[in-house]
């Protein structure tokens, strides 16, 4: 802005607001918080979200969950790559509001969000991949054909990493998606405005709306009513201290939720398939082989 | 049923002909569409909280009218209705019954043999229902056919195309007909289907036609078309109750059906009905849900009140 010809010009700010169900809705209850960069400077402020936000926001992933896991895995896969392609395009964007978060020079905030792009394409790629890695076909005693396939948890809660803003965030999202689940996303408490963004790429990149749903606020507020809700299936605790993450694997335990405990992470690194098998039951049906005459089976 | 008779007689000089009963429907005060709705609305913005909303979720549980009216109805599904209007929320039985379970004539008797020894009645729609659409002689024997089956409660349309073509006589008549038919036996609910009867004015006419002509309810919708119960038009029934039971002492019930699917929006519906008609009304005798899937948002936020955390889908029946 120390440009001459636009100090002329009204500053025009922007209002930061949930990714819901595929829209942008304020929250609830009217609140909001001030957002700062790393040296205390307001960037913005962002909503602050309350329990019945992340009801909300289980009632439209719990909605979308059918369609998205019944989704073939190929499109799954397309509609990922087209996430990272839209994100390219508003690269720049994203570099300022991760240096700003952050408090990290232009050209490694650059480097976080050429990685977080790397990252979505990685795993659209994983889409039609997983299930030959971690399903099979079992050998077994009897004429039965006996196969594995991984089938997605359901709607999974996501407390997105507090330091690593954008490509942590992305790191937890991408692998909860890519086999089939729909997320509800608590992003940073102190860096929101990157995951905030975020939900507007999502919604223009065929995404089918509540797939990821994408909320600003406490974690320490919504965690305790998603960790306990009986409609989420999964809960990742990355972004919760020690404390939090214990009380809430406790409430999680009420409805036998899977939980993904918090632990010391790289994002930087390659991420392997641990964040993808985390959110994924295996289905195992038999199958009989067809006519057993006297010959035995017929394959 | 002595209070209709009374009612009846005291509307029998603007029942006497077409035309003195044009004259008392059209001479009815029209209705205001932006302030009826902005009152709809701004009723709609209460918040009711804690006990208030304990009381209410339980009291909109007892006023369900447990619906099931699919062609794909089986013996098994009514039954299955059946069970789950007389224990709600099976883990929970403090949770209370349903008002009625409401189906297809045909159903009746199964729904009466699996309802034996609750207090949940049986409501059978009749007349050519949904459409309304046959001869008088057609319609008495849906209705003799359902009262015979056991039903306790009739849910009869009115012809809404004799009603549009402004022959509100015919419409009157056939429903003193289906009245008669019903006798001391079943009480009847008049179905105006309001989504069809295109102004709130109509709605007004509608209401007063029915009451005058014997209906023990009056009821928005059958559920089959686009538009059923709206906060509005139910507001404008409540109305219409509320002056005729002024005018002649008699109470009539009131029944909104189809499109009321979650708590809140139930709530809503109460607090209309407390605002308007007044508390007297605050009782399955008197107000009804025409609901089905409404049942299972209901119980999900009597489980929420009673354990603290959310519930799910997973924790009710699937109908």
């Amino acid at each position: 802005m120390s440009d001459k010809t636009e100090q002329h010009r009204l500053s025009v700010f922007k209002t930061y607001k949930l990714y819901v169900g595929g829209k942008f809705p304020r929250s609830e209850s009217g609140r909001v918080y001030e957002v700062t960069d790393s040296k205390g400077n307001w960037l913005a402020n962002a909503p602050l979200s309350s329990r019945k936000d992340a009801r909300d926001a289980v009632v439209a992933a719990r909605k979308a969950q059918g369609a998205w896991a019944g989704a073939t895995a190929y499109l799954r896969g397309q509609i990922l790559y087209r996430v990272a392609e839209m994100l390219e395009g508003r690269r720049d964007q994203f570099v300022r509001e991760v240096a700003e978060a952050e408090g990290l020079s232009k050209p490694k905030a650059a480097a976080q969000v050429d990685a977080a792009i790397d990252r979505w394409v990685w795993y659209a790629g994983w889409t039609d991949k997983i299930a030959q890695v971690v399903g099979g076909a079992n050998p077994v005693a009897g004429p039965f054909f006996n196969l594995s396939t991984p089938e997605p948890t359901g709607v999974v809660t996501v407390l997105a990493p507090q330091d690593s803003s954008f490509l942590g965030l992305v790191s937890v999202i991408a692998p909860v998606i890519a086999t089939g689940n729909t997320a509800v996303v608590v992003a940073s408490e102190r860096s929101p405005l990157p995951a905030l963004s975020l939900g507007e790429v999502l919604a223009t990149s065929d995404l089918p709306g509540g797939v990821v749903n994408i909320l600003s606020g406490k974690a320490s507020e919504m965690g305790p009513h998603l960790a306990a809700h009986l409609d989420v299936n999964a809960i990742d605790l990355t972004g919760a201290d020690d404390e939090l993450a214990r009380d809430l694997e406790i409430a999680a335990a009420e409805n036998l939720k899977r939980v993904l405990r918090p632990r010391a992470e790289d994002f930087t690194a390659s991420p392997g398939t641990d964040r993808m098998t985390a959110f994924l039951e295996t289905k195992t049906v038999w199958h009989p082989t067809g006519s057993l005459g006297a010959s035995g089976s017929s394959y | 049923m002595p209070t209709t008779a009374t009612a009846a007689a005291a509307f029998a000089d603007v029942t006497a002909s077409e035309s003195t009963l044009r004259r008392f429907l059209h001479g009815l005060p029209g209705v205001d569409a932006v302030g009826l709705e902005a009152r709809a609305a701004s009723l709609g913005t209460r918040s009711i909280k804690t006990t208030a909303k304990a009381y209410a979720i339980d009291l909109a549980i007892s006023m369900i009218d447990l619906t099931t009216l699919e062609g794909a109805d089986t013996p098994g599904k009514v039954r299955a209705l059946a069970a789950k209007a007389v224990h709600p929320d099976p883990t929970d039985r403090t949770t209370p019954t349903t008002a009625a379970v409401c189906v297809y004539p045909d159903m009746v008797a199964t729904a009466k043999a699996a309802l034996a020894g609750s207090d949940v009645k049986v409501a059978s729609v009749a007349t050519a229902f949904p459409a309304g659409r046959a001869a008088l002689p057609v319609k008495l024997a849906d209705t003799a056919d359902a009262i015979a089956a056991g039903a306790d409660e009739i849910d009869m349309v009115i012809d809404r195309g004799a009603f549009l073509a402004g022959r509100y006589l015919e419409v009157h008549d056939q429903i003193a007909a289906i009245r008669a038919e019903c006798g001391d036996r079943a009480r009847l609910k008049v179905i105006f289907e309001t989504g069809e009867l295109s102004t709130y004015d109509n709605i007004r006419r509608a209401s007063w036609l029915g009451m005058m002509a014997g209906a023990d309810f009056i009821k928005t919708s059958t559920g089959k078309v686009a538009v059923n119960a709206t906060p509005a038009n139910t507001l404008l029934m409540l109305e219409a109750v509320r002056d005729f039971r002024a005018q002649t002492g008699v109470q009539i019930g009131v029944k909104p059906a189809g499109g009321i699917r979650n708590t809140k929006e139930a709530i809503k519906f109460l607090v209309l009905v407390n605002e308007t008609a007044g508390a007297d009304w605050l009782d399955n005798h008197w107000f009804r849900f025409g609901a089905s899937s409404l049942l299972n948002d209901l119980l999900m936020q009597r489980q929420k009140m009673a354990t603290g955390h959310y519930s799910g889908p997973d924790y009710v029946t699937v109908d």
